[in-house]
């Protein structure tokens, strides 16, 4: 899984910095958004419904903060 | 900010925020200025002074009951919609604190009914929403509830609620409406024991709400009793913002059928081409809905900086996302329904809102998502 470090970015950072990054990983591959901005929680899954991606859940880093997890589908 | 700053293109400001406030209703002004010279007593006084200014009062009082299909001893004029709120819900919630201790609300109320529900320290249980943010009747659960609160239409996003549908499911739990965001321009819902509304949303002044309750309904007062002649009053009325208020929802309820179809199609007119811009989504009911409001939200854009430059460009909009509010949270009613919460733009039209505002608003916006995309 790629990880994209966004903590402390507020929105919409972390779902821009999302939307640089999806093209690093072969399709079927994840992507994890480890955010500690509000938003992010709603943010991610709602790009994903936008733009054709799929939301693979909400994990847990090591210091806490929480990992949002997408799938690149296309 | 300069004087001329955006006027540049058609010469005067737009505002597109009237579900946050109506400038006031000509038909309010005249009313205004004479009850301010004639309505200044007490109107619980027996002085003539005091007489006078209680006629005005009752006049206001059978105006605004007739205009909203209500019994004039049914309502209490308030500080504010958000103090009719507070008092709607709460003193229905003590007036039933024999038979529960919890209150229902929707996941989507205004922050003023899940502020007040909160306060009490009272369990609190939420009814989920769908995607356009209407609640699921088949998530109701009743367990030890006092109230139950479900808002006539949404603040943020404009769906309407399923309230008759829901109040015929309650089984003598007291409902209760915020009609804030609809009052005025539709007709009240049935099946509630109290509802709220709010002056300033018709175009009445700031400063007058209304709290309705329903003859035998059991509500208690929540915060401490006043001294005034009726129950549920609370303090020395603004008797000449309420009979402005009275003016106000007299000549909109008159005008609303037609009004309400050219808002609504200004909106249908929004909805349309603001869907089909790239990577944006608007959100709520597109057809059962209020007729004056729309939201939408869009990709890669903070929220803030879209409403200043959009303000700069002489359109004045609100917006519901996190970078915009204090709290720094995303909007509850967003996140409830699962949209986007950032970029997020609520446009409301209002009386003087034209087909040529709505057209120049179209025509800016375009340029002022790609600018705010370019700058990432």
């Amino acid at each position: 899984m790629l990880e994209l470090d966004c903590r402390g970015l507020v929105c919409p950072a972390p779902v821009i910095e999302l939307a640089r990054r999806i093209g690093d990983v072969a399709a079927g591959e994840l992507v994890g958004v480890v955010a500690t901005d509000a938003a992010a929680r709603y943010d991610v899954p709602a790009w994903c419904r936008m733009t054709g991606q799929e939301y693979a859940g909400e994990e847990t880093a090591d210091d806490g903060v929480p990992r949002y997890v997408v799938r690149r589908v296309r | 900010m300069s004087a001329t700053e955006g006027l540049a293109e058609h010469g005067r400001r737009v505002y597109l925020d009237t579900a946050s406030g109506e400038a006031l209703h000509p038909a309010a002004r005249q009313s205004f200025a004479a009850a301010l010279e004639t309505a200044y007593a007490d109107p619980r006084r027996l002085h003539h002074a005091g007489r006078a200014a209680r006629l005005v009062l009752d006049n206001a009082r059978a105006a605004t009951a007739d205009a909203l299909g209500l019994r004039p001893d049914e309502v209490t004029f308030t500080s504010s919609g958000t103090d009719a709120v507070h008092r709607g819900l709460l003193g229905l919630h003590r007036g039933a604190e024999r038979h529960g201790d919890t209150i229902v609300h929707t996941a989507v109320e205004h922050s003023a009914v899940l502020q007040a529900a909160s306060w009490t320290r009272s369990p609190t249980r939420s009814i989920p929403v769908d995607a356009e943010a209407r609640i699921d009747l088949d998530a109701l659960d009743l367990e030890d509830a006092t109230v139950v609160a479900c808002q006539s239409a949404n603040h943020e996003v404009g769906t309407l609620q399923p309230v008759a549908e829901l109040a015929a499911r309650l089984d003598g739990v007291p409902l209760f409406v915020d009609a804030c965001a609809s009052a005025g321009r539709l007709p009240l819902p049935d099946g509630w024991s109290a509802l709220a509304a709010s002056a300033h949303k018709w175009g009445g002044p700031p400063g007058v709400g209304i709290l309705a309750v329903r003859h035998g309904a059991r509500w208690r007062e929540p915060f401490p009793e006043d001294d005034r002649a009726a129950e549920r009053e609370s303090g020395f009325e603004n008797v000449p913002a309420i009979l402005a208020a009275a003016a106000a929802l007299r000549a909109v309820v008159d005008e609303r059928d037609a009004e309400c179809v050219r808002q609504h199609a200004l909106v249908d007119r929004l909805r349309t081409v603001v869907g089909g811009l790239p990577e944006v989504e608007v959100v709520g009911s597109p057809d059962d809905r209020l007729p004056h409001l729309v939201t939408f939200s869009c990709l890669y854009v903070d929220g803030e900086a879209l409403v200043t430059e959009l303000d700069r460009q002489g359109f004045e909009v609100a917006s519901g996302s996190a970078c915009t509010s204090s709290a720094l949270e995303p909007s509850h009613v967003l996140a409830a329904m699962g949209a986007l919460t950032h970029g997020n733009v609520r446009v409301s039209v209002g009386r003087d809102t034209t087909d040529g505002d709505v057209e120049r608003f179209l025509a800016v916006l375009p340029g002022v998502l790609g600018d705010l995309r370019a700058r990432l």
